[in-house]
């Protein structure tokens, strides 16, 4: 489905400021596949997504979505089979624009927009539809301006406004760590559902060690730019915490820069 | 008087299309876009000398707009694919085109007195449908002594402006003017969801200009002359129509917005017309009033609202002093 081969970034090269950003990052996700990746600050996730959604173009390597190299093309035509929630819930919505426009634009996104009604009679029955799975009321706001709703709420409606066309992958961006513990929870728990239901392709970024072994069958970590550990299925199923940081250690030679995860 | 009113409701009208443009750039794309002091003698310039040169009057017209439309999508190029600050970019295409303009006329000024336009047209076939006769009739039952010498335009002027209203908020609804307005309000996020903001900037900037030169055209045939000069102040009175707008009649959905524009492009006209019957005021002082209208519009909301936050508080503080005191 989704593959990552030779990728390399090198920021500010011969500056004093050079960052090897990421160094050789292979990656392989099958369909149905939910990836979480752990990392601290500046170990590379945050580029290693920018560089899966067209926002960077690597240095070398290449991106293959269904084998279709994608490596060249910009970010608004790899975002029509490219899903991504943003770690800022301001982000994925647009505030002055209703609920129910704001729809419409994620409905159109895997198809060529035209000058007929985005908001029709039928679609808003459906999006009254998909709304009610969120058990947020939201479904009786459709003519409420976005900017109106709290950030889980929209936090929210950008999940869903990401995922109701069925990408072929699906980006989350560190999507619960602007969130309260509640609301991130909730967050979490319809993620859970969505990618379940559909059987979406997952790449999900977090700082919270404990969410990346609750959530999805294959577990990522990385560190300078590079993926230094990968566990899956049954053998993740079993880890914990401290396992993580035993590993990193035993790998790193160092402690885990614990102060910049969140551990529980 | 009223004759005075009748003729700044007439040309407010068609001011308002104007308007309609700079609410799309301003409003709607969040696009400060500078172009329309340019575009705006253009659209009067290949008008006038297209008519000049034997071009039928409508076709004129249009010509006018796929003028402006060109040079709005030039300043959405130089914005989107050059990566020029967007003021920046209008004022260099708005200098640019002062040449231009230059260029297309051949002259500073370009009379049309001797020529036929929309206008002459429109009262030629006007003439027999008596509908003058019935509304002036009605007007001078009411006790008016001075009355308009035809009703054409205003008419004729309103079905237009409403009908580019109409289309407008008809496209900012479809699928396409979702995502144009996207742009305005979250540009990532349109992004992200395979909008192609580029080349959504440069078409929506070019339909905003073509509606500023088709102002253009159409002021200037109403005038019976283009000017080099026309156009100079021109984005500041089309933002002091949508300010003024959007202050009295509201912004709740795009096409209240769209309505409120039109009507503050009339009133600003009316505001105008009624400044200029002071003696003290000259008509070069005309663009001195625009700019502190659209200071007033902007600064007097904000005054009010922390006055009246002040109130609360203070009306608060009252309260809770009291309770003290009760218990």
């Amino acid at each position: 489905m989704l593959d990552l081969k030779d990728i390399s970034i090198t920021f500010n090269e011969g500056t004093p400021d050079e960052k090897k950003a990421l160094t050789d990052i292979n990656l392989n996700l099958k369909k149905g596949d939910f990836v979480t990746i752990i990392g601290s600050n500046g170990a590379g996730k945050s580029t290693l997504m920018n560089t899966i959604s067209g926002n960077l173009y690597p240095d070398v390597g290449d991106v293959l979505i269904n084998g279709r190299q994608v490596v060249h093309l910009p970010e608004y035509k790899r975002s029509a089979f490219i899903g991504r929630v943003f770690q800022d819930p301001m982000a994925g919505t647009a505030p002055s624009m209703t609920i129910e426009e704001n729809l419409a634009m994620a409905y159109a996104r895997n198809k060529k927009r035209k000058l007929v009604f985005g908001v029709t009679k039928k679609r808003k029955e459906m999006f009254r539809d998909r709304l009610k799975t969120l058990n947020l009321g939201l479904e009786n706001r459709l003519n409420a301006k976005v900017g109106f709703l709290s950030g889980g709420e929209r936090q929210a409606l950008s999940l869903l406004m990401t995922t109701f066309t069925d990408p072929d992958i699906l980006l989350l961006d560190e999507h619960t760590a602007a969130l309260d513990p509640s609301r991130a929870a909730l967050i979490t728990e319809l993620t859970k559902e969505v990618v379940a239901n559909s059987g979406l392709t997952t790449l999900m970024v977090t700082h919270n060690m404990q969410q990346a072994l609750d959530l999805g069958n294959r577990l990522v970590m990385m560190d300078k730019g590079q993926i230094i550990f990968e566990v899956s299925g049954k053998a993740k199923r079993g880890l914990r915490v401290e396992d993580l940081l035993r590993e990193f250690q035993r790998i790193r030679g160092e402690q885990f820069e614990s102060d910049r995860a969140v551990l529980g | 008087m009223l004759i005075a009113m009748f003729g700044a409701v007439e040309s407010g009208i068609i001011y308002a299309i104007m308007a309609l443009g700079v609410y799309l750039t301003f409003r709607i794309l969040d696009f400060p876009d500078l172009t329309v002091d340019g575009s705006f003698v253009t659209g009067g310039a290949v008008a006038a000398i297209s008519i000049i040169n034997g071009v039928p009057p409508v076709i004129a017209t249009i010509f006018a707009i796929g003028a402006g439309f060109l040079a709005g999508c030039i300043t959405g190029l130089l914005h989107t694919k050059g990566k020029i600050n967007a003021l920046l970019a209008g004022i260099l295409m708005m200098t640019a085109l002062y040449s231009i303009n230059l260029r297309i006329m051949d002259t500073p000024t370009l009379s049309l007195l001797n020529e036929t336009t929309i206008f002459t047209q429109l009262q030629t076939i006007w003439g027999n449908t008596g509908v003058d006769q019935a509304l002036n009739g009605l007007l001078t039952a009411m006790g008016a002594d001075r009355l308009p010498s035809t009703w054409a335009f205003l008419i004729v002027m309103l079905v237009i402006t409403i009908t580019i209203k109409l289309v407008t908020d008809f496209y900012l609804k479809t699928e396409i003017g979702l995502a144009l307005r996207a742009i305005g309000d979250n540009k990532r996020m349109i992004r992200s969801l395979s909008a192609n903001t580029d080349n959504l900037t440069i078409i929506g900037v070019g339909i905003s200009n073509g509606l500023v030169a088709l102002a253009g055209a159409l002021i200037a045939q109403l005038g019976g002359f283009a000017d080099v000069g026309m156009g100079i102040g021109m984005i500041v009175i089309g933002l002091a129509s949508v300010i003024i707008g959007e202050a009295l009649f509201g912004t709740k959905t795009v096409a209240r917005a769209t309505i409120a524009v039109i009507g503050g492009a009339i009133i600003y006209r009316m505001i105008v017309t009624v400044a200029l019957r002071f003696d003290f005021v000259e008509t070069g002082d005309m663009k001195l009033m625009t700019a502190l209208i659209v200071i007033a519009a902007l600064i007097t909301p904000k005054i009010v609202h922390a006055r009246k936050e002040k109130q609360r508080r203070l009306q608060k503080r009252a309260q809770l002093h009291q309770h003290a005191k009760g218990a």
